[in-house]
């Protein structure tokens, strides 16, 4: 039986009509906010209403493939045959559900948070083109289709960031973005080229069938492929060395941090790895890049999560060190593993944004009503804000405990999972590598409980140091936003459940959820030529953690870890007193150090951008002005100097051209007569 | 005779040419132009003894061409010297190199 | 459709009415008052583009031969003959220039502000003469029409530009003429050798085809061609000219200079180049340099334009790194090279023409292109700011948008023969974003921080309507190229054929063969 997909295009159909809406509203009737409130969230929740249907349709068939929809055909020359197609399989509806499931919930709460942006059309307008772009990204059934997506989130992101461009630095944080990402997005213009010429398709189908024969395991062309491919999917999900611009893209309204730089199109990166999963399956040097660069983006950057004061700082690094443990799981070859992580991460990191975007919302009020000019964001002029916003911080915690890796909440489950698979995917010729990955996972696992919980105690713990007046103008937020929160919350706890391994099922209390592997086996299809590939070249693999103990052992430890870890940092923490930002001294040593982010930013900046810049004055001062210009130049001044030579025969005087004329003619003469 | 004429027509001639290079007024160097041209005239009518009447029938061309240029040229020097003040030929150099 | 135009016999009258009816117009304006001359104009070039159009049903896309064709004897006796036609190569660039033109007119109408009759007049002509390069077939007639319209250029910027106008005038004239003018000699060369062959002179391109050339009669006379296309187009190191052109010339010089002169060049690549010297265009060496002087535009005038104060020059600029796509596609010798040539031509057409109409209308408000000068626009002229950023993304080629189909085939057809030349010139996606954006920003975003800025206003009805339609352009072929493709296909294809059919199967080295000594090896030359 095969399967028909219901309303596929309008799942893509209905955010883009949310955006012209939007667009015209904005221009026409910007002062009409009803539209934008009812048609922003209304469309991308009835697509995910229809994306349900779909989904349910999908889980009751007996024989999935993936179908394909072929709209028009799009660039066709000669052997290059590219249609504007939709796939939709597996892996491409639990992306959609994922966009338009947690992008209404941003929606929704957006409606709150945006409320008295004089913006609020033009902002639903970026927001939905957003999710129509998403869309394509991970409906289209080709590269070429899924680069539309790409660079269109990528566009989106740019406007986003830059939604409030009269502040130079937030527009100049949007560019930096987009022009990082263009730097990935080069990477995947020639790995698409390079698919062509070796496969003479582009379309997911062809290529994932033609792969396994055209390429031998570990063959130079498909390592080149994926690492191009990885590229782009460094600049995409912000991963080193150009992960620069998410912590930066923060400049934007924080619904879109939780929306754009969270749960969707950071995760893009991730996805495309899992899409591609028997190109890199092939290329087992290029995935261990992957998990490796993943690992140390993991670590890295919670490193300067740490030091972070600014509470979207802290989440942004958070998101970028999540991220590379997706590209850990998709990188040691447990392609499911990093699809669960991305999923079970955007609950509860679009959790964590939201509710710091609560959280600055409410900050704002209280210093906007006094016109106290402190940073609303930066925690260390918030403390004690459980008993003002009570739903906050009791959702935060949930989404902390489960980003922390806390049994039963979600992140447990899928953090678990990619720590296990880096373990036992410690065999063959980069074993070494892959048991380095698992101890940085662990260490980075540690890092999160510890940065995770240093948020939540400084925001939410302690005495209140924003102000007492202050004090008096926090208050929960309006329902619209904190439905939003809860909803998000029961995810962040019930996600994981969906992918329960039975190593952990057999537990005691901990298998207290039923084993279901659901996740694992829904994917199945889509990486099962993958899993083949790696299980007949990588042989048996490993049953053990690098220094021993099974699966469920280390569930266990890792679960006890992470606790332990929250609960000193919990004591430590609480028992200290901090001052608000103004009052605080600043960082010394090491602390500074992470403080400023290792100095990267400035790093790049000496070492490319103003190299670069420099360049191009020099290109152009130099040897466009000075050496072409100079010789067309030159050219013109060598004629004129000789026409200036010429020119001096003409007196203007009549009487010594009559002389002349009067010499010649006697001269002629005299060689007549003579 | 004919010797007498041409004999004149070479000194008239000569005289026009040494004023040409010479003189820097414009109506002077218009005459002396004139002259030359009469100069030619007179050894014309001097030729048609001998050669033919063909001589005779030249002179008319030529005068009348001189009194066109005349015309023409006295123009040219009266439009230039509202403009310039001046019929001075040094001062005609709009041309100059 | 097919019917109606049969009934009014469309197909004979078509192209001799597209090349004379500017003339027609020229007149038109010249006999009526100053103050008529831009309606006239504009209703000329309207009823051009209405007459153009259905060149589009007409044109019969399996066939690659040339349509619309006719031949009229002009100067028999030295074999001239008006000789006019239309293929899947020139098609588009003929629609792009009726298109283009009575929007460049409309959005001019503002800006030209003395001597109205002569200006209109002008352009009247230039479209005249940038048709008949187009539909050309007879290289006598084809060096006229190039000739002919650069006499209009010469006086839009010299009269109707800025401050430095007649510097670029007289630079766009003789860099132009310079590679004309030994252009000339070798289609005299050619013209010569046939009559050497047949007997009698002619200057028929179907004739000169025919002429059988040594390997080093053609790289030098490929040499002659190529110098006249390649400063036209520009390449990099020719492009010194186009840089002042564009800053000096008014915005509707400056949108035809871009949206169609610059095709005129990568135009004789295609028609003439390859298909009259495809030994020497096809020789690795040959092929190697031109695509790395078009890697070099592509890359060097993205780094150049990224420091440009002046917002017009910027803009040409990146006309420049376009350019060398063009060059690029063309070389690659690949069917999806030479497509991508094709889109990136008419895209860059329909990008940097709106791109120079926006600064135009920027300059009549504010009267200086410096981007310094602006900031925070998008707060006053919304309408202005949502196009501008919309046109900065299809000028840098975002999937969707015109630019990206046709990089994406230039650069896909390259890679199939010169991957690493390819993988330089993606870099220019990057360089792209480096040298846009941040103009962009310093533009419509950051804060309105300039008095004389706060009271913009926005675009009006006329400024809109000329942007529209580019806008529309730009998104058709982004989302729906094909109809482009399939009527380009047949003529390319043909093209390539000949020039694979002739190219020589062992290469010798450059400097072997176009050594002054006693030829010993000749490339086959039927």
């Amino acid at each position: 039986m095969s399967f028909e997909p219901t309303l596929l295009w309008a799942i893509l159909l209905l955010p883009l009509t949310g955006f012209v809406v939007n667009g015209l509203t904005a221009f026409l009737a910007p002062e009409r906010k009803q539209i934008p409130t009812l048609v922003g969230p209304g469309v991308v929740a009835a697509a995910f209403v229809i994306a349900l249907v779909n989904f349910f349709r999908m889980s009751g068939a007996e024989h999935l493939d993936p179908v394909i929809v072929s709209y028009w055909s799009w660039m066709p020359v000669g052997s290059l045959q590219i249609d504007a197609a939709l796939q939709l399989d597996q892996l491409s509806i639990l992306m959609t559900l994922i966009i338009t499931g947690v992008g209404s919930l941003i929606h929704i709460f957006s409606i709150g948070y945006m409320k008295a942006d004089p913006g609020y059309p033009r902002y639903f307008a970026y927001l939905n083109l957003f999710v129509f772009f998403m869309l394509v990204l991970v409906l289209g059934a080709n590269f070429p289709v899924m680069f539309v997506g790409w660079e269109g989130v990528g566009l989106c992101s740019y406007l986003l960031i830059g939604f409030w461009f009269k502040d130079r630095e937030k527009a100049d944080a949007g560019k930096k973005a987009f022009i990082v990402n263009r730097i990935g997005d080069f990477g995947f213009l020639v790995a698409m080229f390079l698919i062509f010429t070796n496969l003479g398709s582009l379309d997911f189908r062809d290529v994932f069938a033609a792969a396994p024969e055209m390429f031998t395991y570990g063959a130079p062309v498909v390592t080149a492929i994926t690492l191009f491919l990885f590229l782009g999917a460094t600049g995409k999900s912000a991963q080193i060395p150009l992960y620069v611009w998410l912590p930066d893209a923060m400049a934007g309204p924080t619904p879109v941090s939780a929306l754009i730089h969270a749960a969707t199109m950071v995760t893009a990166g991730v996805y495309m790895v899992a899409r591609a999963n028997v190109l890199f399956a092939l290329a087992p040097l290029s995935s261990t890049v992957v998990a490796f660069v993943g690992a140390l983006t993991a670590l890295f950057a919670a490193t300067i999560g740490l030091a972070q004061n600014d509470i979207k700082k802290v989440l942004a690094y958070s998101t970028v060190s999540q991220l590379g443990y997706m590209f850990i799981g998709v990188g040691v070859g447990a392609y499911a593993a990093g699809v669960f992580h991305l999923m079970t991460h955007a609950f509860f990191k679009a959790l964590l944004f939201l509710g710091a975007g609560a959280v600055i919302h409410a900050m704002h009020e209280a210093f906007h009503a006094t016109h106290k000019d402190w940073d609303p964001q930066d925690m260390r002029n918030m403390g004690g804000l459980r008993r003002f916003m009570p739903i906050t911080w009791i959702t935060m915690w949930v989404a902390t405990l489960a980003i922390a890796g806390i049994w039963p909440f979600a992140g447990f489950f899928s953090k678990d999972e990619i720590i296990w698979q880096a373990a036992v995917h410690a065999v063959g010729p980069y074993a070494g590598w892959a048991k380095l990955i698992w101890f940085m996972a662990l260490a980075a696992a540690i890092l999160t409980a510890v940065y995770m919980t240093r948020l939540m105690i400084l925001t939410f713990h302690g005495e209140n140091r924003s102000g007492k007046e202050e004090a008096k103008h926090l208050h929960e937020v309006p329902p619209v936003m904190w439905v939003p929160l809860a909803v998000l919350a029961v995810l962040s706890v019930v996600g994981g459940w969906v992918n329960v391994p039975h190593e952990i099922a057999d537990l005691p209390v901990l298998g207290w959820i039923p084993t279901s592997e659901w996740l694992h086996h829904w994917l199945e299809p889509l990486t099962h030529t993958a899993d083949a590939i790696i299980a007949g070249n990588l042989g048996e693999l490993s049953d053990t953690a690098p220094v021993g103990g099974g699966a469920g052992a280390w569930a266990v430890i890792s679960f006890v870890l992470a606790a332990v870890v929250i609960a000193l940092t919990a004591r430590t923490l609480l028992g200290r007193s901090y001052r608000p930002a103004h009052e605080a001294a600043p960082a010394t040593g090491f602390l500074r150090v992470l403080q400023n982010k290792w100095y990267v930013d400035e790093i790049y900046d000496a070492i490319v951008v103003r190299p670069v810049i420099a360049t191009s004055r020099f290109l152009w001062r130099y040897v466009d002005q000075l050496i072409i210009d100079g010789l067309v130049n030159g050219a013109a001044h060598l004629a004129r100097g000789f026409g200036a030579i010429g020119s001096r025969l003409q007196t203007g005087q009549l009487n010594t051209y009559a002389f002349a004329v009067i010499i010649g003619v006697i001269l002629l003469l005299g060689f007549v007569v003579l | 005779m004919a010797d007498q004429s041409l004999f004149l027509a070479v000194i008239l001639f000569a005289i026009g040419t040494v004023g040409v290079l010479v003189r820097r007024n414009a109506i002077i160097l218009f005459m002396c132009i004139e002259l030359m041209l009469n100069a030619v005239n007179l050894a014309f009518v001097a030729f048609s003894r001998s050669v033919g009447i063909e001589g005779q029938v030249f002179v008319f061309f030529v005068m009348t061409v001189a009194a066109a240029e005349a015309a023409v040229g006295l123009a040219i020097i009266i439009s230039i010297f509202r403009h310039l003040e001046s019929v001075d030929v040094k001062d005609f150099n709009l041309l100059r190199g | 459709m097919d019917a109606f135009l049969d009934v009014i016999g469309y197909s004979t009258w078509a192209v001799h009415f597209l090349v004379f009816f500017p003339l027609v117009g020229m007149a038109l304006v010249l006999a009526g008052p100053d103050s008529r001359a831009k309606h006239t104009a504009f209703g000329v070039s309207l009823v051009e583009f209405i007459v153009s159009a259905p060149l589009w049903f007409a044109f019969n896309a399996a066939s690659h031969s040339f349509q619309f064709a006719s031949t009229v004897p002009w100067i028999p006796q030295w074999g001239i003959y008006y000789r006019v036609g239309i293929d899947g190569i020139s098609l588009f660039l003929v629609l792009l220039t009726t298109f283009v033109t009575p929007l460049a007119i409309l959005g001019s109408f503002r800006y030209v502000q003395k001597r109205e009759r002569a200006f209109y007049a002008m352009m009247m002509l230039l479209l005249t003469g940038v048709v008949g390069v187009f539909v050309a077939l007879d290289l006598f007639l084809f060096f006229m029409f190039w000739e002919i319209m650069l006499v209009p250029m010469y006086f839009i910027i010299g009269i109707w530009g800025g401050e430095r106008r007649i510097y670029a005038a007289i630079k766009f004239f003789l860099y132009t003429a310079l590679g004309s003018l030994l252009m000339l000699v070798a289609i005299l060369y050619l013209v010569f050798k046939y009559r050497a062959l047949a007997g009698g002179l002619s200057f028929a391109y179907a004739d000169l085809l025919q002429v059988p050339l040594t390997f080093r009669e053609q790289f030098w006379l490929f040499g002659a061609f190529a110098l006249a296309f390649l400063i036209k187009v520009p390449v990099m190191p020719f492009h010194t000219w186009l840089p002042d052109a564009h800053v000096e010339a008014p915005t509707p010089g400056s949108v035809v200079l871009a949206a169609i002169l610059l095709k005129m060049g990568a135009y004789g690549f295609l028609r003439f180049l390859l298909p009259l010297f495809p030994q020497a265009a096809t020789h690795p060496t040959v092929v190697l340099i031109l695509l790395v002087l078009g890697l070099l535009g592509i890359t060097y005038a993205a780094w150049v334009a990224a420091v440009q104060p002046d917002a017009k020059k910027l803009i040409a600029y990146t006309s420049v790194a376009h350019m060398g796509f063009v060059v690029l596609g063309i070389f690659a010798l690949t069917l999806q090279g030479f497509q991508g040539a094709m889109i990136v031509m008419l895209s860059h057409g329909l990008s940097t023409g709106a791109m120079f109409l926006l600064l135009g209308m920027l300059y009549e408000r504010r009267h200086t292109r410096n981007i310094a000068d602006f900031g925070g626009l998008a707060a006053v002229m919304p309408v202005f700011a949502t196009l501008f950023v919309f046109t900065a993304m299809a000028s840098i080629g975002l999937p969707g948008t015109s630019g990206f189909v046709g990089e994406f085939l230039a650069l896909i057809g390259t890679f199939q023969t010169h991957p690493w030349i390819a993988v330089l010139a993606a870099t220019g996606v990057i360089f792209a974003a480096y040298y846009m954006l941040p103009m962009v920003q310093r533009i419509v975003f950051n804060d309105l921080d300039k008095p004389e800025n706060r009271e913009l206003s926005d675009l009006s009805r006329r400024e809109f309507a000329v942007l529209i339609p580019l806008m529309a352009g730009i998104l058709w072929l982004g989302l729906y190229p094909k109809p482009f493709l399939e009527r380009m296909e047949v003529s390319l294809v043909q093209l390539l054929d000949v020039v694979e059919r002739k190219r020589i199967a062992t290469a010798h080295p450059l400097s072997e063969l176009i050594s002054l000594q006693p030829e010993t090896v000749v490339g086959s030359g039927d």
